[in-house]
């Protein structure tokens, strides 16, 4: 499972060592007191939840912000990084989520902005240039036009791009933050030997996930974050699975330990929803679902199975180009937010900031958006019903807030998920559908959250909820529907439902012709 | 054969040109004549040294609304100073080194304030305006044996058409903006900038720094223009080229650039300000057609272009799913 | 409901004590300012008229902050009210009754918000490149409607508009406080406030929580282009011709900046059309002042420049930041700091 260890470092100092990092915004720590070491030819995964202070430490290693207190030695030479631009120039290049490079700019201007070769008028010197990334990319393996716009080439492309750039300009120390979000399992397979023909070269290599299946693959060393503190730093093959998601979540998480309320619950044989070859060309082949009342339906895979886009589609945010949905009965066409509510669906998004908040309204004018909404605009809610409305909400689903009229951007984000979902009940859906209702807010939103769903079911709510977290999926619902390469794989329930089992049923091949398989214990 | 998707826009644009040039031939043969096109590059040469530096500005994701502005304070305080004594090549270097200082300022104002061009620069038109007005709100006549000079200076073309010193500047602005635009760091940084301005921060493009010269060169070339002017009217007058910026982003967008930035020719704006310099011509030898005609089909052809350009980047997006693996070489 | 009252003079604090300290100052350059007669069945005086002289503005402020409130912008106001006012003058000039060329008028205006609309909406446009092409091509289309020449007309009714009284004020003070008081009303007591504030703030979520974007997107730039047409009617009954090239020329600057002036931010979101309104009449109480001051009308456009660098200053986020860290004490966790604990603002 693991990489065989690294060749160590011939002697002295690490390649780069960070002590006693701390850093404070606001008064509110963020990192406090944190050692890490990366060593030369070493893929070190910095792991930890949203909020554990990964993205601080690695703006602080790459120059992005300041540190209040501690030190950093790039082979054993102090160094104080004042900006990104700085850190490159020291050796520690980055790469980011979502590609920072620029799609309007051809890959070869991408490669050398800032740094093209010039002749000796002082002009830019394109054919130069040409040559020169095209040799720099043969290195990783690509053999693209460097002279095409970089906007063309896959997100995956774009990536290595962006790799090699960081790479040509830092050449000690490269910093891959998420690099795998968008990228299908081909794509991560590519990327990945890429890392791994970088760390034979001598490269130290941080990489920050939260596949942990991608840890495993690529990573000799990992380092846990929690609360801004560093947990502890091992080696690959000391850990297994369990043991890593208990130095994350730092407590003793056994598969059977949390309650089976979802399989437990009595489902009316009588689905709500039902979708007949329901797909969109392109986002999700088609798919049969169905979601009885009271019933909870998980939807699990890696990032960019199709699992995000079966729930816009469900909701009517992407148009569906083939099937059909049946709703109590009735043949129903859902191809808007707007006509997906009228049938009480209600769809709670994944990027609570950008899909889900409207920032600068007040908690009050977020909680009733969506059931003004559907009113219209000729039949506003009077004041005194807005204030009722979120009033109960802020009540029920414990949504901290100093005031209903604060606006909801100085929420937490669990706070902000909960005012999300009281949007939705208040307009008193029947089909709830939601994207990671627990990514990004702590544990104990966690709990709140989870709580809240099994409540909804018991009230009679169908709900199709989206999560990577696999343990509490299973422990709320009563099936799992497995997607892999935007295709619905399998279908899990009962005994045949757990982590464990989700996990094959991702990893195993999937050939096209072949049909979703269905596991349903005796 | 591939065309690059990015030059569309402007083989669009050259490609209307050509056609419409050709039925304007065919229509009065006369206006195939070096007299005709020569006239429309002199009569357009201002017009023409401003889009080059609305370009680069269109280019970097900006807008600059003065230049109509600052054009009417360069002519009115070239005639009132040269009226006044000063020497012209005085005062043409001192008005070159004003309207730079003023784009400069703006595009200060730009980057520290972190507010949008387009408010900023509405700034600086009432101001370079109100200026004019304050210098003079008379039409004043210039004259001066150096002035005269520069603008009677021609070439005498076969066909008797005359290429006249401010339609050479043009064209040599035009041909260094080329290669500013292109083969030169500050070129590459302002697409970079067009393109997403983080992204090209986080890249190493001194942001704050390019921002000032983008608008500093536009206000250089808003000078420039404005001497070219002078010298094409031979007054200087306050209330004069209102809404030049409008045709200057006119030229720029259907010369193929995006209006958003990040991707564009500095050639499509020559072509640009060559149709809106043809649809002129056309409706001079016409005769019965009113001028409005002019505004109306630049609004047209600018609604195509945007349309478009729209258009395009729509099926790039939606191309993008379906190339996503298969544009990869990889091994 | 005293604390709405409260709140609201608050948000409107720092516009009425501009327009106070205007005022006053105009007060100072010329003692008779706030001098009101009666005469002729209506009130006289430098207030009365800088109410009038700011009817066309106002009225353009109206649709600009519902466009604005919704992050866009609309260029082609201007144009719109030269193509609504020549409209309106052809007809009459025609012998078309009134009535038929006031509806014309409006409906035209109706249309170009429809076009502009269309094109943010729909076609999803940048606003400003949108309404950039009815802003070049409008003037067009006025002088091809006017063919060229300054209409002028001779209908008593229509230039009544422009120069009547009507309740002791002059019509187009009534004008622009009654279409005021409409979209305000309509806008407040209705959802539609808060619908087109949560478009401005985040489109993607509005949409995804149901509201209807397009149609919602689209109504405001009818409004807009309603407001033109109101404005291209008075501007035109006042000087009894459409002059395709004058009218309303540069106006569509001028009620962006009173938007802008009245706090509204070009960002989009929270939207006051009191605010701009005021914002309105202090650009004009400017614009009167330099004149009763006896400095020459050009020194107006210098001190707009020095508006829009003050406000640009003052609500530029850059110095925002600034002020955020030099007061002393956190409010809030910024939403950029990490959500790592249940923070409760106070």
């Amino acid at each position: 499972m693991t990489g065989a260890a690294p060749p160590p470092a011939a002697t002295g100092a690490p390649l780069l060592e960070a002590t006693g990092i701390s850093k404070a915004f606001f008064g509110v720590a963020a990192l406090t007191d944190v050692d890490v070491r990366i060593e030369r030819g070493e893929v070190m995964a910095l792991l930890g939840e949203n909020g554990a202070g990964k993205s601080t430490l690695v703006k602080i290693l790459t120059g992005a912000y300041r540190l209040d207190a501690g030190s950093i030695r790039l082979e054993g030479a102090p160094i104080e990084p004042r900006s990104v631009a700085d850190a490159q120039s020291l050796g520690i290049g980055t790469v980011y989520q979502e590609v920072n490079l620029l799609p309007n700019l051809s890959v070869a201007e991408n490669l050398y902005l800032g740094r093209q070769p010039r002749t000796r008028l002082g002009f830019l010197d394109g054919r130069r240039m040409q040559r020169d990334a095209r040799a720099l990319l043969a290195r990783y393996g690509l053999s693209i036009d460097p002279g095409a716009l970089l906007g063309t080439y896959s997100v995956a492309v774009q990536q290595i791009v962006a790799i090699a750039r960081a790479v040509d300009l830092s050449g000690k120390i490269l910093v891959l933050d998420e690099p795998t979000a968008s990228l299908d399992a081909r794509e991560t397979a590519m990327l990945f030997d890429v890392v791994r023909q970088l760390k034979r070269e001598g490269l130290g290599i941080v990489i920050i996930t939260h596949f942990l299946d991608q840890v495993f693959a690529i990573a000799d060393r990992v380092t846990v974050l929690r609360n801004g503190r560093l947990v502890g730093s091992k080696a690959i093959a000391e850990l297994d699975r369990l043991s890593l998601i208990t130095m994350m979540l730092g407590r003793e998480l056994k598969e059977e330990t949390l309650g089976r309320s979802g399989s437990e619950a009595a489902v009316s044989a009588e689905p709500l929803v039902s979708f007949r070859g329901y797909g969109k060309r392109g986002s999700i082949e088609p798919f049969d679902l169905d979601i009885g009342r009271g019933e909870v339906v998980g939807i699990a895979g890696l990032l960019g199975s199709g699992r995000t886009e079966t729930a816009r589609l469900a909701f009517g945010a992407d148009k569906a180009d083939s099937g059909t949905l049946i709703v109590d009965d009735q043949a129903v066409s859902v191809t808007s937010p707007e006509t997906a509510v009228a049938q009480g669906f209600a769809f709670c998004p994944e990027e609570r900031k950008i899909d889900g908040i409207v920032a600068d309204l007040s908690v009050r004018e977020n909680i009733i958006l969506a059931l003004q909404a559907r009113r219209g605009w000729m039949k506003p809610l009077p004041r005194a019903e807005q204030i009722a409305i979120a009033d109960r909400y802020i009540k029920a689903l414990d949504i901290r807030t100093a005031h209903r009229d604060l606006p909801i951007k100085f929420l937490s984000g669990g706070n902000q998920q909960k005012a999300i979902l009281a949007r939705w009940l208040a307009t008193d859906p029947r089909f709830l559908i939601l994207d990671e209702p627990t990514r990004g807010i702590d544990v104990g939103a966690h709990a709140e959250i989870i709580r809240l769903i099994e409540d909804l079911r018991a009230r009679g709510l169908s709900l199709l909820v989206v999560s990577s977290e696999l343990e509490e999926l299973v422990a709320y619902a009563s099936r799992v529907v497995v997607l892999a390469d935007h295709r619905h794989v399998a279908e899990l329930s009962g005994e045949a439902m757990n982590p464990s089992a989700i996990m094959a049923a991702i990893a195993r091949p999937h050939g096209s012709a072949e049909p979703a398989t269905r596991e349903v214990a005796a | 054969m591939r065309i690059d998707t990015r030059n569309l826009p402007f083989l669009a644009t050259l490609a209307i040109f050509v056609v419409a040039y050709a039925l304007c031939v065919s229509q009065f043969p006369a206006m195939l004549s070096t007299r005709v096109a020569m006239n429309l590059l002199t009569d357009n040469a201002f017009l023409g040294i401003a889009a080059v530096g609305m370009t680069f500005v269109i280019l970097s994701g900006g807008i600059d609304l003065s230049i109509g502005s600052v054009i009417a304070f360069t002519s009115v305080f070239t005639a009132v100073t040269v009226g006044a004594g000063l020497h012209p090549a005085i005062v043409l270097l001192l008005v070159l080194v004003l309207t730079t200082a003023f784009g400069a300022a703006m595009g200060g104002m730009i980057h520290l304030l972190k507010m949008p061009p387009f408010v900023v620069t509405l700034a600086g038109m009432f101001l370079a305006r109100g200026a004019a007005f304050l210098i003079s709100t008379q039409s004043v006549p210039l004259s001066h044996p150096f002035i005269d000079a520069l603008s009677s200076f021609y070439f005498r073309l076969p066909g008797g058409g005359r290429l006249t010193s401010i339609a050479m500047l043009m064209i040599a602005v035009f041909v260094v903006g080329a290669i500013v635009a292109r083969r030169t760091r500050f070129g590459a940084n302002i697409y970079a900038l067009g393109g997403n301005p983080q992204s090209a921060e986080l890249m190493g493009v001194a942001v704050g720094r390019t921002t000032v010269a983008i608008y500093a060169t536009s206000g250089f070339l808003a000078g420039l223009s404005g001497i070219v002017y002078t010298l094409y009217t031979s007054a200087g007058y306050s209330l004069a080229t209102v809404g030049v910026e409008l045709d200057a982003i006119a030229a720029v967008v259907i010369g193929g650039t995006l209006l958003t930035g990040g991707a564009g020719l500095v050639a499509g704006t020559f072509v640009g300000i060559l149709i809106q310099g043809l649809i002129q011509t056309y409706i001079v030898f016409d005769g019965t057609l009113s001028s409005w005609w002019t505004k109306i089909a630049i609004g047209v052809l600018l609604f195509l272009f945007i349309a478009l350009q729209r258009t395009i980047l729509w099926s790039t997006e939606r191309g993008q799913a379906s190339r996503r693996t298969a544009a990869m070489g990889a091994t | 409901m005293p604390d709405m009252i409260l709140a609201r003079l608050k948000r409107l604090a720092p516009q009425l004590i501009a327009l106070a300290l205007v005022l006053a100052a105009n007060g100072l350059v010329s003692p008779n300012f706030f001098d009101l007669t009666w005469a002729n069945g209506r009130l006289y005086g430098s207030l009365i008229d800088v109410l009038n002289r700011g009817a066309p503005v106002a009225l353009l402020a109206i649709g600009m902050t519902l466009v604005i409130a919704t992050k866009g912008i609309d260029l082609s106001v201007g144009a719109t009210m030269a193509i609504c006012g020549a409209v309106a003058a052809s007809l009459v000039a025609e012998g078309q009754p009134l009535a038929v060329a006031l509806v014309a008028a409006l409906g035209v205006g109706l249309l170009c918000g429809l076009w502009n609309g269309f094109l943010v909406a729909i076609l999803q446009l940048q606003p400003i490149v949108a309404t950039l092409i009815l802003m070049v091509a409008g003037r067009g289309i006025a002088q091809l409607v006017t063919e060229g020449v300054i209409l002028t007309f001779n209908d008593p009714g229509f230039a009544f508009l422009g120069s009547g009284n009507l309740l002791g004020l002059p019509t187009p003070v009534i004008l622009w406080l009654a279409v005021a008081l409409i979209v305000g009303v309509i806008v407040r007591r209705s959802a539609l406030g808060l619908l087109v504030e949560a478009i401005g703030v985040n489109r993607r979520a509005s949409a995804l929580a149901g509201v209807k974007t397009r149609f919602l997107v689209i109504s405001v730039y009818l409004v807009s282009g309603l407001c033109a047409a109101v404005a291209g009617l008075i501007v035109t009954a006042d000087i009894r011709g459409a002059d395709a090239n004058n009218a309303g020329l540069w106006l569509e600057l001028d009620a962006i900046l009173a938007v802008v002036v009245g706090g509204t931010s070009l960002l989009g979101g929270r939207f006051s059309i009191l605010a701009s309104l005021i914002g309105a009449m202090i650009i004009q109480s400017i614009n009167t002042g330099i004149l009763l001051a006896g400095f020459p009308p050009e020194f107006n456009l210098i001190i707009k420049a020095g508006i829009i660098v003050a406000i640009l200053a003052l609500q530029s986020p850059a110095l925002g930041s600034l002020w955020a860290f030099l007061r002393p004490a956190p409010r809030s966790p910024t939403p950029a700091a990490p959500d790592k604990k249940e923070l409760v603002a106070r």
